[in-house]
């Protein structure tokens, strides 16, 4: 097969573009953290906290994460299926037609044109741009997949359709609404039912858009990388319909203890507590294909951002589970153990994977040799320094906020007001905007990497025909 | 097989999904909102106040404010009453929040007066040293749109009188989220039902402390008081205090359980101790002193 009937033009696009927001999301992210302690650098009425943390999270999820999901999955359905994409100028109008979408996001939700509903601030006209966008992806996936020359379909096409699947239903279900005008609408459920329809999406967006899609990278890029298949197919079989059968139940421990009916929240604590084991299939499953193969963590950088990837997915899913309990949530729940726990997620498992995989396709669809291996390196190191700094500074705050806001005196009264919890969070929340700041730091010297590679490098033809020849 | 049919594994995948989204979310729809959760006194947002929660929404307060109180001790002590679904019927969109960088505000309806949250949304700091909340004192510049909130109130459903969308012309955005802020957990009497009595006779710990004594808890006074009665005690929003007007006993009561209609929040989250401390710190510190 040769390298030139698949599509890599769209794949370049995709990369460079989802960068671009990658860097954003962080950019916004180390400016919303000062302003946690500098409440001077609120800039009403557009560049407040307020308005300004929306698009960082916004931009973190759909652009880079999902700009990621475009750019990996188009090429992986290309190569899995052996056969070019089945429509290359719908991903072309489904590229700008992104972008053009989350430039317009950024835009109203600086003007405050938002729904509150969190992960999914966006009034109802971006949500049609988004269900649009989507079906446009959907169906090019699909329907590469339908034409492929390849009998099976690899555990990545299926995480990839479960998740084409799963965010449709998904976002269409929560974007529910009543407009008022262009750029306000109310929620089509009220109260209690809106709140358990909101973390219902809230949570699955997170396995739809977080979870499934990375494993997706994870399980085509990690062999790729070492050269070695996957150690069991079985393992991978149970892992997938095991996670996403559970996911769904378990939106409701974003609302222990709320006036959600305690049924629903006793099903969500179940439900996440057994999530451990398909989150932890997928683990071992990474962690058993290393076999023979550890000491490549040491001689290939991509094996080394795809298992410390794999490791932080792991401490997410333990993490989150002992979360979900109702007497940990309640000690913890509503503190800065949360935004930790997230960031672990997101700055550790999504975007290390997210990394190795554009370092894995930089060489093959441009058909450069990366510009700089220890740079590569030093990134790596900056990104994990900065992530751990980042959230081991807010579990430890979060722990003293709940020990503090649950103090109480021997005559039953509490021991300290809002206020004095509050003052003694400052001193970490400086830490972790140093953690965000070493991070950025980090998407410096990988977008550096990048240029230079796509400048200066050299070709890489021999370099892409060995990895070709192998599994 | 499966493994082979593209349309196959959609199908499946579909079917896995859907089993936990109905039973989690769709089913609680029989019971959510329903004559079960019905709380007769819970009234829908007049237009100034839908006006203000939209604002509330367009600034983003949810970020760092929940509005639900969990059964719990600690947090019960804290804001108030713990919170009940009959309370949100009318709340379009949900907004509980996930992050508590500033306090849940889901009892806050009635617990200072209009006064302080004016000056506290225009410059948080002096009513709250120390705090990160930003300021939104730019709202009062923004006139609202009486029109615009007709219509939303009847996208809504709620009820609302000419007269009521007429006399919004001239009101302004501050004016809006201050009358939300006030309806805040509100319908329910909930202060009354947790209102605590103080039974048997008050006996001042700390009867004839000398000055020397009392000075360290100037900052209680500072931190709990000044905001409202000056660092002075001279009045602000609240009046001018001259502790000798009252007994111990009614000094205590005042502070501890507040002045629900007088705009005087309750201080019983403070702990007996504390309160007393204040007691004495009010009527005596003072008294023949050239403190000022």
């Amino acid at each position: 097969m040769k390298a030139t009937a698949y599509n890599y033009d769209i794949v370049r696009s995709y990369i460079n573009w989802s960068i671009l927001w990658g860097l954003v999301a962080v950019l916004v992210g180390v400016i919303v953290s000062l302003q946690m302690v500098e409440p001077g650098l609120n800039f009403p009425p557009y560049l407040t906290f307020g308005r300004l943390r929306p698009i960082h999270t916004n931009a973190g999820i759909y652009g880079w994460g999902v700009g990621v999901i475009f750019a990996t999955f188009l090429y992986i359905v290309q190569r899995l299926c052996k056969t070019p994409l089945w429509s290359p100028g719908l991903a072309r109008f489904q590229l700008w037609f992104f972008n053009s979408t989350i430039i317009a996001s950024a835009v109203t939700l600086l003007l405050g044109y938002t729904t509150s509903k969190e992960y999914h601030e966006m009034e109802w006209p971006i949500d049609v741009m988004v269900v649009i966008l989507w079906v446009a992806f959907g169906i090019n996936v699909i329907m590469t997949i339908v034409k492929r020359r390849e009998e099976h379909m690899y555990i990545s096409l299926w995480y990839m359709m479960a998740a084409i699947v799963g965010i449709a239903i998904l976002y269409l279900v929560n974007a529910a609404a009543v407009p008022v005008s262009l750029f306000k609408s109310y929620s089509a459920y009220a109260g209690t039912n809106d709140a358990n329809v909101h973390w219902w999406f809230g949570h699955n967006a997170v396995a739809m858009a977080l979870t499934a899609p990375p494993l997706a990278m994870f399980y085509y890029f990690l062999p790729k990388s070492t050269g070695v298949p996957i150690y069991s197919h079985r393992l991978s079989i149970i892992a997938f319909w095991s996670l996403i059968f559970m996911y769904l139940w378990t939106g409701a421990h974003h609302l222990l203890w709320t006036p959600v009916p305690d049924w629903i929240q006793t099903l969500a604590m179940a439900f996440s507590v057994m999530l451990i084991a398909p989150s932890w299939g997928s683990v071992f499953n990474g962690y058993l294909s290393m076999n023979g193969q550890w000491h490549q963590m040491r001689e290939n950088y991509l094996v080394k951002f795809l298992i410390i990837g794999i490791t932080f997915y792991g401490l997410q899913t333990l993490q989150g589970p002992m979360q979900a309990i109702r007497t940990f949530s309640a000690f913890i729940h509503y503190t800065d153990w949360i935004p930790a726990h997230i960031h672990m997620g997101t700055m550790g498992w999504v975007s290390m994977i997210s990394f190795a995989s554009i370092y894995y396709l930089i060489p093959r669809v441009y058909g450069k040799k990366l510009f700089s291996v220890p740079l590569a390196n030093l990134q790596f190191w900056l990104i994990l320094t900065g992530q751990l700094l980042w959230s081991i500074s807010l579990w430890v705050a979060g722990v003293l906020q709940a020990g503090m806001w649950t103090a109480m005196n021997p005559d039953g009264s509490l021991t300290y007001t809002f206020m004095e919890t509050m003052v003694e969070m400052y001193p970490y929340w400086w830490i972790r905007a140093i953690g965000g700041l070493i991070y950025l730091a980090g998407i410096i010297v990988f977008i550096y990497n990048l240029v230079m590679t796509v400048r200066n490098g050299e070709s890489a033809a021999t370099n892409v025909a060995t990895a070709e020849g192998r599994a | 097989m499966w493994e082979k049919n593209p349309i196959l594994l959609l199908i499946l995948a579909t079917v896995a999904i859907l089993v936990g989204t109905i039973i989690t979310m769709v089913l609680p729809f029989a019971w959510v909102n329903t004559e079960g959760d019905r709380i007769e006194s819970v009234t829908p947002y007049t237009a100034l106040q839908q006006e203000g929660r939209d604002v509330y929404i367009r600034e983003g307060c949810n970020n760092c404010h929940t509005q639900t109180v969990r059964p719990l001790v600690a947090e019960v002590l804290r804001y108030g009453d713990y919170s009940k679904s009959g309370e949100f019927v009318y709340d379009r969109p949900f907004l509980w929040g996930s992050k508590r960088t500033g306090p849940d505000l889901a009892r806050l309806g009635g617990k200072y007066p209009d006064a302080w949250h004016y000056k506290h949304m225009e410059s948080p700091r002096t009513m709250v040293p120390k705090t990160n909340m930003p300021a939104y004192g730019w709202l009062a510049s923004n006139e609202l749109d009486p029109q615009m909130i007709k219509r939303k109130m009847e996208v809504l459903g709620f009820p609302y009188s000419n007269a009521e969308i007429k006399g919004l012309a001239g009101k302004n955005e501050m004016d809006a989220i201050v009358a939300y802020l006030q309806k805040l957990g509100s319908d329910i009497p909930w202060r009354e039902a947790t209102a605590t009595t103080i039974v048997g006779e008050l006996k001042n710990p700390y009867s004839g402390v000398s000055h020397a004594e009392m000075e360290p808890w100037e900052d209680l006074y500072e931190k709990n008081c000044a905001a409202c009665h000056g660092e002075h005690m001279e009045g602000i929003i609240g009046p001018e205090l001259v502790g000798e007007g009252f007994e111990e006993g009614e000094l205590f009561e005042i502070i501890f359980n507040g002045i629900p209609d007088g705009g005087m929040p309750s201080f019983s989250s403070l702990g007996a101790d504390k309160v007393w401390k204040l007691v004495n710190f009010l009527k005596y510190y003072n008294k023949g002193e050239d403190h000022q």
